[in-house]
């Protein structure tokens, strides 16, 4: 079981507050990915239900037991860190067995897991090898069973893929998520990549400066953001946003479009504008237009769509997925 | 071209430090030389040829017991450094690992005593020593060294445990280590390097101290330092037997010395690049 429940969690330093007060729902076996800009608390807020951050008020709940004081080896929760914080001076093995050891477990029965772990994560050949001579991924992979092998309620990820190079990047987000499909655990994990969110998350929660702008599945968040913040932080290339003129006839103070929600035409639309980038992506382009109206725009198109620097372009929007939001940049629905 | 010139300037660079160890050495050098000499030859001028006797060295053993110094050097700087140790390592740990809004202050005023004149305290810790009966007591010395090097030694280990990433410890945390475990099985073994050097760096502060090992000591607890300067006085000055108990008494770290010198210099570099 993994349900955890954060009741008014509060956390302070002396006077700056940085999470004023969040209340959440996680259920077993759910993949949740707090997402946010730098410094949203994300990371805090994870570190206080591992139990490494004190809470200033406020209650956490795992399967309903209060864990607010507890230690955090007693909350029964693994956590992957983002330096991987492997014992440098420990072989993979030693790694891996460390949290077995600690809890005084038959060494059969750590033998027997730790082989478990390793055939799950492809770490067999490397057992006798320390963490200095393996790869990034290799690391990582170490610091996930190191994790496994104590069969928490729920693991905790912070950013733990933000170390690694793009290519192995994508294959890591691959095999945590199959993880999750193999163990059907809970899963917390942290990061500022909306796309690691969009692809893992079975539930996203954005967060921004302390706040919970929007909990939802991903695709929720895509398709109904509440505000601004989700609107432009959720999607990539980000959506378009504009006011004034533009935005009045729809009945908002703003409005937003998602670059994939443009029509582009060379004889005729909505907005005329002029190409200032196209970036060429093989199966998409995006294209970075000037437009009189609405200033700098992007368009995602396909890739067939052979617009270069300085071409005149025609935008139309999709009428049915044009975002409306108010004064204070709540949605419109 | 380029490839001349800095290759000129290798061997420049050579020569220059070459000569700068040279002179820092030389000291030492010429009092090993000396030690090699009679006592005529020692008076009679700068010389660094000498005749290879070892008349000095027999008679500086036949006149003290050299191995009781030496002894009592092993004692009381080994002796020192573990207990400066045992005392420094949790307290280092806490202001490495748990530090307050004061730890700095503290740090600093440990770093401060160390800059006072120790002659300033000599009276007294004197009278201290003489109404306990520590006065030539091995383990008056051995507390009085510890007490003197506990700021650098808590200072070198701060420095080094603040290398170790907070986030290891986390991670022990997190996988049940208890406190001690955390310390023993992780922390520990991380901060070996460091703790050697620090060991080994107050070894030789310890056998080098004088100031209080002479002052404090008459024969019983005496260690090197004693010897040195007992043969300083009572008959004129005998320039090749001082020369060889100094040699005497500076050989074991000497020894000690090169053989760690890679630690030595590893530990004292420790964290200046990453």
């Amino acid at each position: 079981m993994g349900n955890i429940k954060l009741r008014k969690v509060n956390k302070s330093f002396g006077a700056t507050t940085v999470i004023p007060g969040i209340d959440l729902n996680i259920e077993d076996g759910e993949f949740v990915v707090f997402v946010g800009p730098s410094g949203c608390g994300k990371s805090t807020l994870l570190r206080m239900i591992a139990g490494l951050e004190d809470v200033s008020s406020g209650k956490i709940e795992i399967d309903g037991k209060d864990v607010t004081e507890a230690a955090p080896a007693k909350r029964g929760l693994a956590m992957v860190f983002q330096s991987y914080a492997l014992y440098p001076h420990m072989t993979v093995k030693n790694n891996i067995a460390f949290p077995l050891k600690m809890a005084k477990t038959d060494p059969a029965v750590i033998e027997k897991k730790v082989a478990d772990a390793a055939r799950i994560l492809n770490l067999t050949n490397y057992l006798e090898r320390r963490p200095g001579q393996l790869s990034g991924g290799q690391r990582q992979r170490v610091a996930i069973g190191r994790a496994i092998v104590r069969e928490p309620s729920a693991f905790l990820f912070d950013e733990p893929l933000s170390n690694l190079d793009a290519a192995l990047r994508g294959t890591m987000r691959l095999e945590i998520s199959e993880l999750h499909n193999q163990l059907k655990t809970t899963m917390i994990y942290v990061t500022h990549d909306q796309v690691e969110a969009m692809t893992m998350a079975d539930k996203i929660v954005v967060l921004n400066a302390g706040n919970v702008e929007q909990v939802g599945s991903p695709l929720d968040l895509y398709h109904k953001p509440n505000n601004l913040f989700v609107a432009g932080f959720i999607g990539s290339p980000r959506m378009n946003f504009a006011t004034g003129a533009i935005s009045q006839p729809y009945g908002a103070h703003t409005i937003g479009i998602r670059p994939e929600h443009l029509r582009l035409s060379r004889e005729g639309g909505t907005w005329k504008g002029t190409v200032s980038v196209a970036e060429h992506l093989g199966a998409d382009t995006f294209l970075h237009i000037k437009t009189e109206g609405m200033g700098q725009v992007t368009a995602r198109v396909g890739g067939d769509f052979g617009a270069e620097h300085g071409d005149t372009v025609y935008l139309s929007p999709d009428e049915g997925r044009v975002h409306r939001f108010d004064e204070k940049g709540m949605a419109i629905r | 071209m380029a490839r001349a010139v800095s290759k000129r300037r290798t061997v420049f660079f050579t020569i220059v430090a070459w000569i700068v160890a040279l002179l820092i050495f030389f000291p030492i050098l010429y009092t090993i030389i000396t030690s090699f000499k009679s006592e005529t030859e020692a008076i009679q001028g700068f010389n660094l040829i000498p005749s290879g006797t070892i008349e000095s060295y027999a008679a500086v053993q036949a006149q003290s017991n050299y191995f009781k110094f030496f002894l009592n050097s092993v004692i009381i700087s080994v002796g020192s450094t573990l207990l400066a140790l045992i005392i420094s390592v949790p307290a280092a740990w806490s202001m490495a690992f748990s530090p307050t809004k004061k730890t700095k202050d503290i740090l600093m005023w440990m770093l401060s005593t160390k800059m006072m004149p120790a002659v300033a305290v000599l009276v007294p810790i004197y009278l201290l020593f003489r109404d306990f009966g520590l006065l030539d007591n091995r383990f008056g010395l051995t507390v009085m060294l510890t007490m003197i090097n506990l700021p650098i030694v808590v200072w070198m280990l701060y420095t080094y445990f603040r290398e170790i990433p907070g986030e290891i410890l986390e991670a022990a945390r997190m996988d049940g280590a208890s406190l001690w475990n955390e310390i023993v099985h992780v922390l520990t073994p991380m901060a070996v390097p460091g703790i050697a050097s620090t060991l080994l760096l107050n070894i030789i502060l310890a056998w080098n101290e004088a100031f209080w090992t002479i002052r404090l000591t008459t024969t019983n607890a005496a260690p090197l330092t004693a010897f040195i300067a007992s043969f300083s006085s009572p008959q004129g000055l005998f320039w090749a037997k001082l020369s060889a108990a100094s040699t005497l008494a500076i050989a074991p770290i000497l020894i000690m010395g090169w053989f760690s010198q890679k630690q030595l210099v590893r530990g004292l570099t420790f964290g200046a690049v990453k």
